[in-house]
């Protein structure tokens, strides 16, 4: 067997270690909300006050909720228990669609109504060729 | 601790060949699956290919400083420094790995999220791993006295491992712009088995390069002690 000066070192590195970990569990969960990237309709419900500072709001692309009016377009961000309503204006990356996650940085005007400045498509973590999509879809 | 013989560094070369040859069919097999054999993605287009170099260097790059720390942890209870050289040897192909995550990443963010760059967790976290490895690399440059420089590197690495599930949960724990993952062991795994197959060939590759790379190193590492006619570390 190992020597007690083994047993001990491998136990002193363990507590260091573990303490270690608490500490940076904790610094995490008190920057919780600088940590996150987005929040979601639900969460901004749930705000107590609206700021002026710039925020990002994120979650699906509500269907059929897209409107473009020429140099406008509104269309919703749902969690799929609270919307919000939002107005952009400017270039929207490809993968911008009905249905598909987004993010939108900019300013909350009020709880339900949010004026983006940038819009970030958002991929979700399913992979599959076209053909399987299609077929996915008949079904 | 006399670990230097004679059939240790014929063995070495010899495995060297090996491996590289493994690596160039693999890495060609690789290649023909992740950019002309497997599908575009339906939503992704052919930009999907870049997941193909991407996945596998962040998983590597994870992997070694992992086994890093691991090896720092195994130092510091035995107190057999031989491990050091290993740590030492595998740290460079982590870095470079690490690097080309956070590119291939950057590359593949533009067109699909539409930014370059985005300060959330696990690209956060990412970025903060690759800086741990530039850490790791400079203090074995910097320090003079050798039981200083494996203290320091060692306190690098077991403290840098703490980060490595903070990469890995960063999905799950919080919100982010990068994807969950898509590989699961416990649950189900969403990608398609034609985008799978190239991403297991080209992290089989990946590996075998970490491999050869770590080799030439160690290989290194033993002719430099040879050479100043030290026989122990």
């Amino acid at each position: 067997m190992y020597n007690k000066k083994v047993k001990l070192r491998a136990l002193f590195l363990f507590l260091s270690i573990l303490s270690a970990i608490l500490i940076i569990f904790l610094v995490l969960k008190s920057l919780e909300e600088n940590v996150v990237y987005f929040l979601s309709p639900t969460e901004i419900k749930n705000l107590n006050e609206t700021t002026a500072e710039k925020i990002r709001v994120g979650g699906m692309v509500k269907d059929q909720s897209i409107k473009i009016n020429s140099d406008k377009i509104n269309f919703i961000i749902t969690d799929f228990k609270n919307e919000i309503n939002v107005v952009y204006s400017g270039i929207i990356p490809n993968l911008f669609q009905e249905n598909k996650g987004v993010v939108a940085e900019g300013v909350l005007k009020d709880k339900s109504f949010f004026e983006a400045e940038k819009i970030l498509a958002k991929h979700d973590e399913n992979y599959m060729p076209p053909e399987v999509k299609a077929s996915l879809g008949e079904n | 601790m006399n670990f230097i013989k004679k059939y240790e560094f014929s063995f070495v070369q010899k495995s060297q060949r090996i491996i590289l040859f493994l690596f160039l069919i693999i890495l060609i097999l690789g290649l023909l699956e992740a950019l002309v054999l497997s599908p575009e993605d339906y939503l992704q287009g052919d930009s999907v290919r870049i997941m193909y170099v991407h996945v596998p260097s962040a998983w590597i790059s994870l992997g070694i400083f992992s086994l890093m720390a691991l090896l720092s942890v195994m130092v510091f209870i035995f107190k057999n420094k031989f491990f050091f050289l290993i740590a030492k040897s595998l740290a460079p192909s982590g870095f470079v790995f690490s690097l080309i995550a956070l590119v291939t990443g950057s590359i593949w963010g533009k067109p699909t999220w539409g930014t370059w760059w985005a300060w959330d967790a696990r690209i956060t976290s990412m970025l903060i791993l690759c800086i741990f490895y530039l850490m790791y690399l400079i203090a074995w440059r910097i320090f003079e006295n050798k039981d200083y420089v494996y203290k320091v590197t060692s306190i690098i690495a077991i403290l840098g491992v703490i980060n490595i599930p903070i990469i890995k949960f960063s999905v799950d724990w919080w919100s982010t712009l990068h994807q969950p993952s898509s590989v699961n062991i416990l649950a189900k795994t969403t990608i398609h088995s034609s985008m799978l197959i190239p991403l297991v060939i080209m992290t089989a590759a990946f590996a075998l390069f970490s491999l050869l790379i770590f080799l030439m190193k160690y290989n290194t590492e033993l002719i430099k002690i040879k050479n100043k006619g030290l026989d122990r570390l």
